[in-house]
């Protein structure tokens, strides 16, 4: 019997530059990814052990020891922590007798803790191999666990299937879409296939100056002008270009693509069609977050089926010559791989490092090929746009941001779910949708975005205002905003890659000024350093993640001071009893004063 | 196209040849800009940050950054001494840097520019994280104790030596140097040689130049570039 891990490399012909997808398959069939196997991969696309070993670490995950057989991630963003993630990994840890990050002695269990994954809306969330389990209960674990250990299967588990595509017999997820406002150019029926022949009809040119007077700006994050960066890469010399999608989806309270993904797929894979013709591509990925791995098998279907109609493919629309064809590319836990460089480079095998611009990827990306990276939405827009035409697309939105914008919203509403909202719009008439009437503050464009307070909820969704990708976290009066940006800095500290040094440090370093603050131990001075700090993040970080990464902080010292000085002024004595603990620990009992007197604090 | 490009620093017009990174022409024309992780002859990685610039207004590494015609780039200011300060105290922070029992000491890029700068404490909580020498190889010692990731050496390795015998591995705070296996790694590599402070040190060296007597114990680091006597035109 020949080793599978050789065949797992065979069928992908050795190329190291499918290396991702090779471990990504090793970790799956044995749940690790061990120093032996790193060094049969090496051997069989001939690079060193050292570089699969480079790519297996970087990854949340991939992982060289075992992460068990099933491994249990645990959604720890913020929002469920809101609604009840510790009780639920008590519940587990409980059920499974092991604490958080470890496995069963019979390595059958992990028990994880994971960043968001993209269900803020139905927290708390889990992933239970790939299957995403929603809205779970502390009650509930008892018997799911039950059901795992009996069946060793993730699918085992009884679920009601969600709405729409959810119940897609490729999909059979419990998830939701919670789609609470449709809109004109995302969320509503699209005349399947037909943007794609209007696009072979079409000059390439004629394409480029549909897009770029539309006005249309990039929907994941960075508001670049979509017309500009299709125009670049049309022009760069290059036998080979390549479109790519990105869904990562990594910023925390997002989730919008994950519902454009389950239902508009057809609108997205058109939208990377449109863009082939008009850069001349030939290659598209579409890279889909590690998370997300349970909509891979529909999303191979929907390419399938492109494919059978003669939209996708050779001749694409029967024009000779308009070749181009997509792959999906599986992330597997990697924040900045969102980032559109190093989204390159994990497609290209290696670690999800950001790299120096320039070169832009417009001129050498993927594979050194001319290369542009788009949102999942703004892929719809272009299909929409196509159909509709650049006027009709500009009569939506404001002068400076026409269209629309999909929110996913989540935290202290009644109505969490995804809502398509023209540009232009208000705060408050977003508070009013989503049934918010406790408001103390708004996180818009998640952690890596800005907090927003009451006075603030006049302002508006667009470029020139508010701009954001999508996430907006509501937080009522109840919440303690201090402990919101710690954990959103925990979240900074985790997913920073660590390339360079404002972002690898400076994120430490905020966590623990603020955890010095919020324990009592806060100096008048750290407020300054905190300052300083972010600002020199803000302005010599490498890439997007560390020079947005200290927002949370400077955004709340900027709209709610109160929560810091209000901690610098609580008095606070020595605490002899923290000071003693650790030569307690050694001595193996406690220290005999402290018996007799108490807390000393 | 023009094979020179005119740009200023600082107010004063330099040229420079197109492909030039702002940090080599600065340094052609006499202007020292403090940088960890470039080094002339290899690709710069952009990973110490040490070297921002202001480029037309905005920000940016010096060293990743090619010339061209017109820019204005900002070097000397109180805020860019500022930003460098504080990330050079964040490297002393973030690893165990007791320059006193340390062979590189006095010839160390790291040591030598917080002499530069001025700097005589750190703001940062100092981590002590726990990290090991690996003393396996017959002829080189990696500290990681020391190790500030710049990436000099596997760079070289990759680029310079064709053996990719370092990589990194982890992310964020537990990114680290990994070695191959200790075969591929030769005393004569390039990747042996690049290494900014004492993370990677031959054996059997040590103290053979007296302290003292070391590269940076007479004249600050950029003193070498800032003598080159430049043609500095002023406009
Ligand atoms: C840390 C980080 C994470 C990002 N994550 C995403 C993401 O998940 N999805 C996305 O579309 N863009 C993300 N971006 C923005 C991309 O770099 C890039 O700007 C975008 O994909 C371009 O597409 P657009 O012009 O259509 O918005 C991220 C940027 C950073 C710095
Ligand atoms: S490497 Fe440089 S800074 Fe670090 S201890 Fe040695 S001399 Fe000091
Ligand atoms: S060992 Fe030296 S050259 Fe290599 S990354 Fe560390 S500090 Fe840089
Ligand atoms: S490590 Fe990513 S911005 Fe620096
Ligand atoms: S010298 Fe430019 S980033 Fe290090």
């Amino acid at each position: 019997m020949s080793d599978p891990i050789v065949t797992i490399c065979e069928h992908y012909h050795r190329d190291r530059s499918r290396l991702m997808d090779i471990v990504r398959e090793v970790q799956a069939r044995q749940g690790q990814v061990s120093p032996e196997a790193e060094a049969v991969i090496a051997r069989e696309l001939g690079c060193k052990p050292v570089e699969v070993q480079s790519t297996v670490s970087f990854y949340a995950f991939l992982s060289e020891r075992p992460v068990g057989h099933i491994p249990i991630r645990l959604c720890n963003d913020v929002v469920d922590r809101m609604a009840g993630a510790a009780e639920v990994a008590r519940a587990f840890e409980r059920e499974l007798g092991i604490p958080m990050g470890s496995v069963t002695g019979d390595g059958l269990f992990g028990l994880h803790w994971t960043p968001c994954i993209g269900m803020s809306d139905q927290a708390p969330a889990a992933l239970i191999g790939d299957l995403p389990v929603t809205r779970l209960r502390p009650e509930d674990v008892p018997e799911l666990v039950e059901i795992l250990r009996l069946s060793k299967d993730p699918h085992a588990i009884p679920r009601e299937v969600g709405d729409g595509n959810n119940a897609h017999p490729l999909v059979r997820s419990m998830v939701h879409n919670n789609i609470r406002r449709s809109g004109p150019v995302c969320l509503s029926p699209w005349p399947r296939g037909e943007a794609v022949h209007r696009a072979a009809a079409m000059d390439p040119r004629e394409i480029l100056e549909t897009i770029g007077t539309s006005g249309l700006r990039g929907r994941g994050g960075a508001a670049f002008p979509t017309g500009m960066k299709w125009r670049f890469a049309a022009q760069a010399p290059g036998a080979r270009k390549t479109v790519i999608c990105n869904a990562d989806e990594g910023e925390p309270g997002t989730f919008k693509d994950r519902v454009l993904l389950t239902e508009q797929a057809g609108m997205v894979v058109e939208g990377m069609i449109i863009a082939a013709r008009a850069i001349g591509a030939d290659e598209g990925i579409l890279y889909l977050r590690g998370e997300y791995e349970y909509l891979r098998a529909f999303l191979e279907s929907v390419l399938q089926e492109y494919r059978a109609d003669g939209l996708l493919g050779s001749s694409i629309a029967g024009l000779g010559g308009f070749d181009f064809d997509i792959r999906i590319q599986m992330g597997a836990g990697a924040y900045v791989c969102g980032e559109e460089t190093a989204l390159i480079s994990s497609c290209e095998g290696r670690r999800g490092d950001p790299r120096n611009k320039p070169p832009f990827p417009a001129q050498k990306g993927y594979l050194d090929r001319p290369t542009i990276v788009n949102n999942v939405e703004t892929f719809c827009c272009a299909t929409r746009i196509v159909l509709g035409g650049a006027e009709w697309f500009r009569s939506l939105g404001t002068e400076s941001s026409p269209g629309t914008k999909l929110l996913s919203v989540s935290g202290d509403c009644e109505r969490p779910g995804v809502y398509e909202f023209e540009f232009g719009t208000p705060l408050s008439s977003v508070l009013r949708a989503v049934q918010a009437d406790d408001a103390q503050a708004l996180l818009v464009g998640g952690p890596s975005g800005q907090f927003v307070q009451e006075a603030g909820f006049g302002r508006t969704i667009a470029f020139d205002d508010l701009g954001t990708a999508g996430a907006v976290v509501v937080f009522d009066h109840s919440r303690d905003l201090l402990e919101i940006v710690e954990q959103y800095m925990e979240f900074f500290c985790e997913e920073s890659c660590g390339y360079c040094t404002p972002c690898r440090f400076g994120n430490e370093v905020i966590l623990q000024i603020v955890h010095r603050l919020r324990t009592g131990w806060g100096k008048p001075e750290d407020l300054d350093l905190l300052r300083e700090l972010g600002q020199v993040m803000r302005k010599a970080s490498r890439c997007g993640l560390g020079q947005t990464s200290a927002n949370p902080v400077l955004s709340t010292m900027d709209q709610f001071p109160h929560i810091y000085e209000s901690q610098i002024a609580r008095p606070r004595g020595f605490d002899l009893a923290a000071a003693t603990s650790q030569a307690e620990a050694l001595a193996g009992h406690p220290s005999r004063h402290l018996e007799k007197e108490g807390d000393h604090a | 196209m023009p094979e020179e490009v005119t740009l200023t620093i600082d107010g004063k017009k330099i040229t420079a040849k197109i492909g030039q990174s702002i940090l080599e022409a600065a340094e052609e024309n006499g202007v020292y800009i403090p940088h960890l992780c470039a080094l002339q002859e290899l690709h710069s990685t952009g990973a110490c940050r040490v070297c921002m610039v202001r480029i037309d207004g905005r920000y940016s590494a010096s060293c990743t950054q090619p010339v061209s015609d017109g820019l204005q780039v900002e070097v000397e200011s109180d805020e860019l001494l500022e930003i460098r300060k504080m990330i050079v105290e964040m490297l002393f922070a973030e690893g165990n840097h007791f320059c006193p029992c340390c062979e590189k000491s006095g010839n160390c890029e790291l040591q030598a520019l917080a002499y530069r700068l001025g700097i005589d404490s750190v703001r940062f909580p100092y981590q002590f994280p726990q990290r090991e020498v690996d003393a396996e190889h017959p002829d080189v010692f990696i500290d990681h104790n020391r190790c500030i990731l710049c990436g000099r050496c596997v760079e070289a390795s990759r680029n310079a030596d064709h053996k990719t015998a370092l990589e990194f591995i982890g992310r964020g705070k537990n990114k680290r140097l990994a070695v191959t296996g200790i075969v591929d790694l030769d005393r004569a590599d390039k990747a042996v040689s690049v290494c900014p402070v004492g993370a990677i040190l031959l054996k059997r060296q040590a103290f053979q130049v007296p302290l003292g007597q070391r590269r940076f114990d007479h004249e600050p680091i950029g003193a070498e570039v800032e003598s080159r006597n430049p043609e500095v035109r002023t406009p």
